[in-house]
């Protein structure tokens, strides 16, 4: 019990977001009425996408460090949930998009082309095909402990590579997207005060579930490896 | 580490090129017939499609060029170095030898781009400026992932796919870049802002492969 509180702590935030995050009141503007309330979801994702892999970046210095192959899966579990994160994370944008940016007048494929030069996007795309290479990579060495040291190598590389792009790219193209400079609804003077007492609790709430996740899946990945070596 | 077998690594490099010419006229061939398709899908591109074309020509040239820098060591010979050199003084060596080729690759498909499909630019020495700054970039990137793909299975297309991610953002600022020399106009200071902006990033690929290379060296 004392150790499960978070996991209490983040079913009751999401309960939380989800119920305020239907009902409670948001401003009213023009263009995004009602589907202003996917900012509850749509940006926790990339919230929780990015305190992910950056864990998973975390393990991947510390494995380097210590060589110790239980790091090497923390960083894998990590990096896995993280791009369900990301992927979940260009759902609700998509779902988003097509309410307000997409011309109605066409059909939706239609618009994607100009949808996807979007900064936001390619910064995000970025991010998803880094981790995609990562898992191919894992892949193609079967050695494992070579495996697990390329990977991290690989891991942090790519990561310290993203982190300037993501500040750059978004200053060389012209962009749509909310938040032009910096990092958009981190400015206290982005977001009214009634959405943040939803959002700040669903940012914490989906983290916390998307670390859950990754525990499960590391102890299952620890317990299947004990299974193999010791069959 | 000394610097002196920093050079003797690299001179090992070249003398091996020397000698086995087949791998060098390879990449040489590769551009130039890359080209060639290019000339005859199209004739003499508008400028933005030229700079596209270059870039992304580079792109894969540098793939091409680099990829082997680690694929020709043998196990048997690594182990070798290992015992001689530290990974610093051989990944520095690796460094120095690609760029020297990508920017001798460089220079060659700058030449053949203006030979079959025209010169757009406004100020050509401007651009081949530009374009060995972007052949530094590759070059640096490239190097530490090949040495990433080399301890893996199908190494030249890991290598594509490891890099585009990372690249993207270099190739961003490069291509905006080179529009100096089609005579856009930047906002003051912008284009010098790029050209540190380009600068530190490899500074910091570089100082990222002295840091993590050590661990790919010992096996």
């Amino acid at each position: 019990m004392r150790k499960s509180w978070w996991k209490l702590l983040s079913v009751v935030l999401l309960a939380y977001a989800v119920i305020g995050g239907f009902l409670l009141p948001v401003p009213k503007i023009p263009q995004l009425q009602e589907t202003i309330r996917n900012l509850y979801y749509h940006v926790c994702m990339w919230f929780a996408m990015m305190i992910l892999f950056t864990t998973s970046v975390v393990y991947s210095i510390k494995y380097l460090r210590t060589l110790n192959a239980e790091y090497d899966i923390r960083a894998k579990e990590f990096a896995a949930v993280g791009l369900v994160m990301g992927l979940l994370g260009y759902a609700t944008g998509a779902i988003w998009a097509a309410y307000t940016w997409a011309d109605p007048n066409n059909p939706a494929y239609a618009s994607f082309g100009s949808i996807a030069r979007e900064p936001k996007l390619i910064g995000a795309a970025m991010a998803i095909l880094v981790y995609f290479a990562y898992f191919i990579l894992r892949d193609s060495v079967t050695d494992m402990d070579k495996r697990a040291r390329v990977s991290a190598v690989y891991n942090i590389f790519a990561y310290a590579m993203l982190f300037p792009s993501i500040w750059i790219v978004p200053r060389l193209l012209p962009s749509l997207h909310p938040g032009q400079e910096g990092n958009p609804a981190l400015n206290f003077n982005d977001i009214d005060a009634r959405m943040r007492m939803v959002f700040y609790p669903a940012v914490i709430g989906w983290t916390l579930l998307g670390v859950w996740i990754a525990t499960l899946r590391i102890r299952l990945h620890i317990l299947s490896e004990k299974k193999w070596s010791n069959a | 580490m000394r610097p002196k077998s920093v050079i003797s690594l690299f001179r090992k490099d070249l003398l091996l090129e020397m000698r086995q010419q087949y791998a060098l006229y390879g990449v040489m061939l590769y551009v130039l017939s890359t080209v060639f398709v290019l000339y005859l899908t199209m004739d003499q591109p508008v400028a933005e499609t030229w700079n596209a074309l270059f870039w992304v020509m580079q792109l894969f040239v540098c793939i091409n060029a680099v990829a082997k820098s680690f694929l020709q060591e043998s196990r048997g010979r690594m182990l070798y170095f290992y015992t001689i050199a530290s990974p610093s003084e051989f990944v520095i060596a690796k460094v120095l030898y690609n760029l020297l080729l990508m920017a001798g690759m460089n220079g060659l498909t700058l030449l053949l781009f203006v030979a079959f499909m025209g010169n757009p630019t406004d100020s050509g020495w401007l651009f081949a400026g530009i374009s060995f700054l972007g052949a530094l970039g590759l070059s640096l990137i490239f190097t530490m992932l090949a040495a990433i793909a080399s301890k893996a299975m199908q190494q030249a297309s890991l290598m594509a796919i490891l890099g585009f991610p990372v690249i993207m953002p270099q190739l961003l600022l490069l291509m905006r870049l080179s529009k100096l020399a089609f005579s856009e106009t930047f906002t003051a200071g912008a284009d010098v802002g790029i050209v540190w902006l380009l600068l530190a990033l490899d500074a910091s690929v570089l100082l990222l492969t002295l840091i993590l290379f050590p661990f790919l060296w010992k096996d």
